[in-house]
């Protein structure tokens, strides 16, 4: 497990400095980090805040969404039309929900194909675990320096949750 | 009023100030008028322009940022008005061209003829809201909105009448990001 804290002292430390999102419990605790920041605003909709990254990147902010697979579905066109094509990076902490079939009924296709999902429409991501979260915040580091979006996908107990 | 002569109006009164687009022919339109560095054109993600808005004025507290929305763009993405109003951005000014129709798909009807968007932004907590349907009041209007604090929200009753023969911008997206970014630093 990871320290929600640590991890998002971590993120401040390599200058990210915008943090926006729609809560999923398994990022309860990283959330709770950020609730009573003036540099978090929560989000409406996960494409919403894709939008809301993108304008902050081009107003010099390094922007951070946290997001439940389940808004992968919402934001797909934004990331698209949007991310891709313009060239505007933004981190992603999105939690996988269904992850090997072992969840409520309304997680399971996308935990399924979420990974897939992201393969496809040419969008970076890693899986968070407890050893590698150096290097792939590294490797997040590099794509977002190439001006495109990069995913950390987050299981279930990645992170402590404060619900 | 027509819409081109709506963007006639206010494209002189814009100074340096970042503008958002929303997609279709308001992209387009604006392009025509007067193409500025500080335009961001979206051409995709409908319904994006006021969540990038707000996120340029949440990041550029010193440049009053003003979008250029459409009422099927408002539509989509209502919640995104709760957003800005939370926020209350003094420098965010949001000006919706309504035509009532979703005109780049070909003018099919929206709800916006039924549902008064500036009293829907009222009501969620922008600070000064006003609608306007007559070109003579349109620059005194505008003129308010970029002197009073914001977040600002001025509905602008338009005729549908694009000219299909209107080109698209022609920037690549790429190229638009990096424009915007210069005129912004
Ligand atoms: C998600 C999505 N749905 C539909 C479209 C097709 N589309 C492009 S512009 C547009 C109309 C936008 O309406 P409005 O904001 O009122 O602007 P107008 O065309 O009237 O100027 C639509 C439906 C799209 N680009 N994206
Ligand atoms: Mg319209």
């Amino acid at each position: 497990m990871l320290s929600s804290e640590r991890f998002i002292e971590r993120l401040k430390e390599e200058g990210f400095s915008f943090f926006t999102g729609v809560p999923c419990s398994l990022l309860s605790g990283l959330i709770s980090c950020l609730e009573n920041r003036p540099d978090y605003l929560p989000a409406v909709r996960e494409d919403a805040a894709v939008g809301l990254c993108a304008g902050a990147f081009m107003a010099g902010r390094l922007p951070v969404l946290l997001m439940q697979n389940s808004g992968l579905g919402y934001s797909l066109n934004a990331f698209t039309s949007l991310n891709l094509i313009y060239k505007i990076p933004v981190l992603v902490i999105m939690s996988w929900r269904g992850h090997l079939g072992k969840d409520a009924p309304e997680h399971i296709i996308m935990g399924d194909i979420n990974e897939n999902l992201l393969k496809t429409s040419g969008m970076e991501y890693a899986v968070l675990g407890d050893d590698n979260a150096e290097e792939v915040l590294a490797r997040a580091l590099r794509v977002i320096g190439q001006g495109l979006p990069f995913t950390l996908l987050v299981k279930k107990g990645q992170f402590d949750e404060r619900h | 009023m027509k819409g081109t002569e709506a963007f006639r109006e206010l494209v002189p009164m814009l100074g340096d100030r970042p503008v958002v687009h929303a997609n279709g022919y308001i992209c387009r339109e604006s392009f025509q008028v007067l193409d500025r560095e500080a335009n961001f054109y979206m051409i995709g993600s409908m319904g994006l322009a006021s969540s990038i808005g707000l996120g340029v004025a949440l990041g550029r507290q010193d440049k009053q940022v003003v979008v250029f929305d459409g009422d099927g763009n408002v539509l989509m993405a209502m919640g995104t008005l709760a957003m800005i109003a939370a926020a209350a951005p003094k420098n965010f000014v949001h000006v919706v061209f309504d035509n009532q129709v979703y005109e780049s798909t070909g003018s099919q009807r929206s709800l916006s003829g039924e549902i008064p968007l500036e009293e829907v932004a009222r009501s969620v907590g922008y600070r000064h809201t006003e609608r306007v349907t007559k070109k003579e009041e349109l620059g005194p209007a505008f003129k308010r909105m970029l002197a009073e604090q914001g977040p600002s929200f001025l509905l602008v009753k338009v005729e549908p009448g694009f000219n299909p023969k209107t080109g698209r911008v022609t920037h690549s997206p790429e190229e638009i990001t990096a424009r915007f970014m210069r005129a912004l630093q």
